[in-house]
């Protein structure tokens, strides 16, 4: 474990965030020490979002993604069909065992000496293997351990694959606690049938110079970015929801709202719904036909889940975050790797019903393209404003200088219907601080041991102020 | 150079050879300046603008290179109407990557002629974009284009489809907001 950093006037780390004033300092997205520190604390420990297994449909079939800074292969093996993630990295002398960015293989053959391991990741070949004394035997011995570095634990949810580095992390499901639903839900096809999705190829993959935490933490909850942010898309008239012909939806009983678990990091602006039941579709595609399709899947849905609550989840261009950075709407995922201090990546995967036809496949396929990433209408302007706070906030006197999360700070409430969450006024930054909350929590703690759930008594929640149950400072 | 009706003069050639050079750099000029709505008019109204991914692949794989135009995620595929959205948007003056302005220039270079038919003639070329915007930021895309244009009686030509063919795997500049 890395020690905790001591930076600038010897402050232990909890002293970067002043939950009174409801500041956060700005070494947290400028020092480097910090960001190795997350590396370890944080990238070492939680689960983090691979992919989809459609990405990998057969036996064999494996596509390069990435865990923070480090690439990982995730595999289907040609046996068992399996999915399991390697380092992709030759246990021998480190090199890369894969270069291509997907594929169909018997076997992973490093470019340097040939080591050569099957799609379960064991090590089957060396070259010169046979040789006099090479290696002692055919192989190395002990090959049995020379596998290459498999991820802790894997999980695949609804179909989407998730791994963390941390044998002793809780399962993904504890992981993400009163989530699961809202997740499950989001990779639902239209008319409610799990796992419903699948999600169009390639990864869409674009740097930003900036800090992860900067989209990862602050823009995945961000109703008060939108007006200012994405004026020129408004101005221009290229809505976000897609269509001029859209419809206002007939009132159905919902209330929206920021919300954050503080002792799990996720959280998001959300709709609760005070109805059972889905309710009716808002025509909202410019493409003829769509509307027609999506109407007829939320009547199918409507009959399947007639008799229950939705869970709560995104809504109309809002989207909740799974720590540390992944950002989910129903249908589209988004997430960041760190690279460096001041370098991410960002993945997008664009899921759409299985079963659609190619007209509604299509729509989507354009929205996907059009809206989002480096060339989106709205998000070009989204990575205008990350990129430049880096340097903006890195100078000598920027970095004296907080930032300010206190909007809503001591407003927000428990809430029974999702358990353990603050919720919170739509506009406030309640996600965000619930974000801060766990990262501490992260960067302090020794183990998975001392961290919510397996710390069931753990209260992470370091702002104060919350109405109801015990804060942190009870 | 190739005789690309079968039956024009060496004359014909170079003529045709030098009015679409002339287009191609038209086309720079106006993205240069600034002045997009021009260069829109030089799109035709059944445009089919694609920009695809590129993967890493294995020798020989070269089916596998570049994403399905019509099945997988490009990074653009565009008709008239997205690009008008696209300058409508640039030209507001708080689309923010572009505000304020940054300064493009369109090097256009390698420019071949290769077939003409019924559907338009077929014209290849390669490009090299530079950025340089605010004080320091610096953005570069090269690759090659593969472009069918129509005659046009206004304008001489009209872009109907192109492919633009981009070196790049990861998209490294954090935003993409000019054409090529």
């Amino acid at each position: 474990m890395a020690n905790i950093v001591r930076a600038i006037g010897d402050r232990s780390i909890r002293a970067y965030i002043d939950p009174e004033r409801g500041t956060v300092s700005r070494e947290l997205y400028v020092n480097d020490d910090i960001f190795a520190q997350e590396l370890e604390q944080i990238y070492q420990r939680c689960w983090l979002l691979l992919g989809h297994e459609s990405q990998i449909p057969n036996p064999g079939d494996f596509v390069v993604t990435r865990m923070g800074t480090e690439e990982v292969l995730m595999v289907r093996d040609r046996k068992d069909h399996k999915i399991r993630a390697f380092l992709n990295s030759c246990r021998h002398r480190g090199m890369k065992v894969c270069r291509y960015d997907e594929g169909n293989t018997l076997v992973f053959t490093c470019p340097y000496h040939a080591w050569t391991y099957d799609t379960k990741g064991k090590l089957v070949g060396v070259g010169f293997g046979n040789y006099a004394n090479a290696y002692t035997d055919t192989l190395p011995t002990g090959s049995e351990e020379w596998g290459l570095v498999e991820v802790g634990q894997i999980c695949n949810f609804y179909g989407s694959i998730w791994a963390t580095w941390d044998p002793k992390a809780p399962s993904f499901q504890d992981y993400l606690g009163p989530f699961a639903e809202s997740l499950r839900h989001c990779l639902q096809s239209s008319d409610g049938e799990d796992a419903g999705l699948e999600f169009f190829t390639p990864f869409q993959r674009h740097r930003i110079p900036t800090n992860w935490k900067v989209p990862g933490f602050t823009s995945v909850t961000d109703l008060t970015h939108t007006a200012m942010t994405h004026r020129s898309a408004q101005a221009a008239g290229l809505h976000e929801d897609r269509g001029t012909g859209k419809e206002t939806a007939k009132p159905f009983p919902q209330e929206k709202y920021a919300i954050g678990d503080h002792n799990l990091g996720h959280g998001g602006m959300c709709t609760f719904y005070d109805q059972l039941g889905v309710p009716d579709y808002a025509n909202e595609w410019f493409e003829p036909g769509v509307d027609d399709y999506f109407r007829a899947q939320t009547e199918r849905k409507k009959l399947l889940i007639a008799d229950r609550i939705m869970p709560p989840h995104g809504w109309g261009g809002g989207h909740f975050a799974i720590f540390p950075a992944v950002m989910v709407d129903s249908w589209r995922i988004r997430y960041y790797h760190p690279h460096e201090t001041g370098i991410t990546e960002r993945w997008s995967l664009f899921g759409v019903d299985k079963n659609a036809p190619d007209h509604v496949k299509d729509a989507v396929r354009h929205y996907a393209e059009r809206f989002n990433g480096p060339v989106g209408f709205f998000e070009s302007d989204d990575m205008e404003n990350w990129n430049y706070v880096f340097p903006a906030s890195q100078g000598a006197t920027a970095r004296k200088y907080d930032y300010f999360y206190r909007n809503g700070l001591g407003h927000g409430k428990y809430d029974d219907r999702l358990p353990g969450v603050v919720v919170n006024g739509s506009y406030t930054e309640e996600a965000h601080r619930a974000r801060f909350s766990r990262w501490l929590a992260f960067m302090e703690a020794k183990s998975w041991d001392d961290l919510y759930p397996l710390n069931k008594s753990a209260n992470h929640n370091i702002w104060p102020g919350v109405d109801g149950q015990a804060s942190a400072k009870a | 150079m190739v005789n690309v009706g079968g039956k024009q003069t060496m004359l014909e050639d170079l003529i045709l050879q030098h009015e679409l050079e002339q287009f191609c750099y038209l086309e720079a000029r106006l993205l240069d300046e600034r002045r997009l709505t021009e260069w829109l008019d030089l799109l035709s109204e059944d445009l089919d603008y694609w920009m695809p991914m590129r993967r890493n692949i294995k020798f020989g794989d070269w089916d596998k290179e570049f994403t399905d135009h019509h099945k997988e995620i490009n990074w653009f595929d565009e008709t008239k109407d997205i690009i008008a959205g696209r300058i409508r948007q640039i030209n507001t003056g708080v689309h923010w990557p572009e505000e304020p302005v940054s300064r493009f220039e369109h090097l256009i270079t390698n420019i071949e002629v290769v077939s003409e038919d019924a559907d338009g003639i077929r014209v290849n070329s390669k490009f090299h974009v530079y950025q340089n915007r605010l004080q320091d930021e610096i953005n570069q895309w090269v690759g090659r284009r593969e472009d069918l244009l129509r005659r046009d009686p206004d304008t001489k030509f009209k872009v109907v489809k192109r492919k633009i063919i981009l070196a790049q795997n990861v998209m490294l500049p954090k935003v993409v907001n000019t054409f090529f």
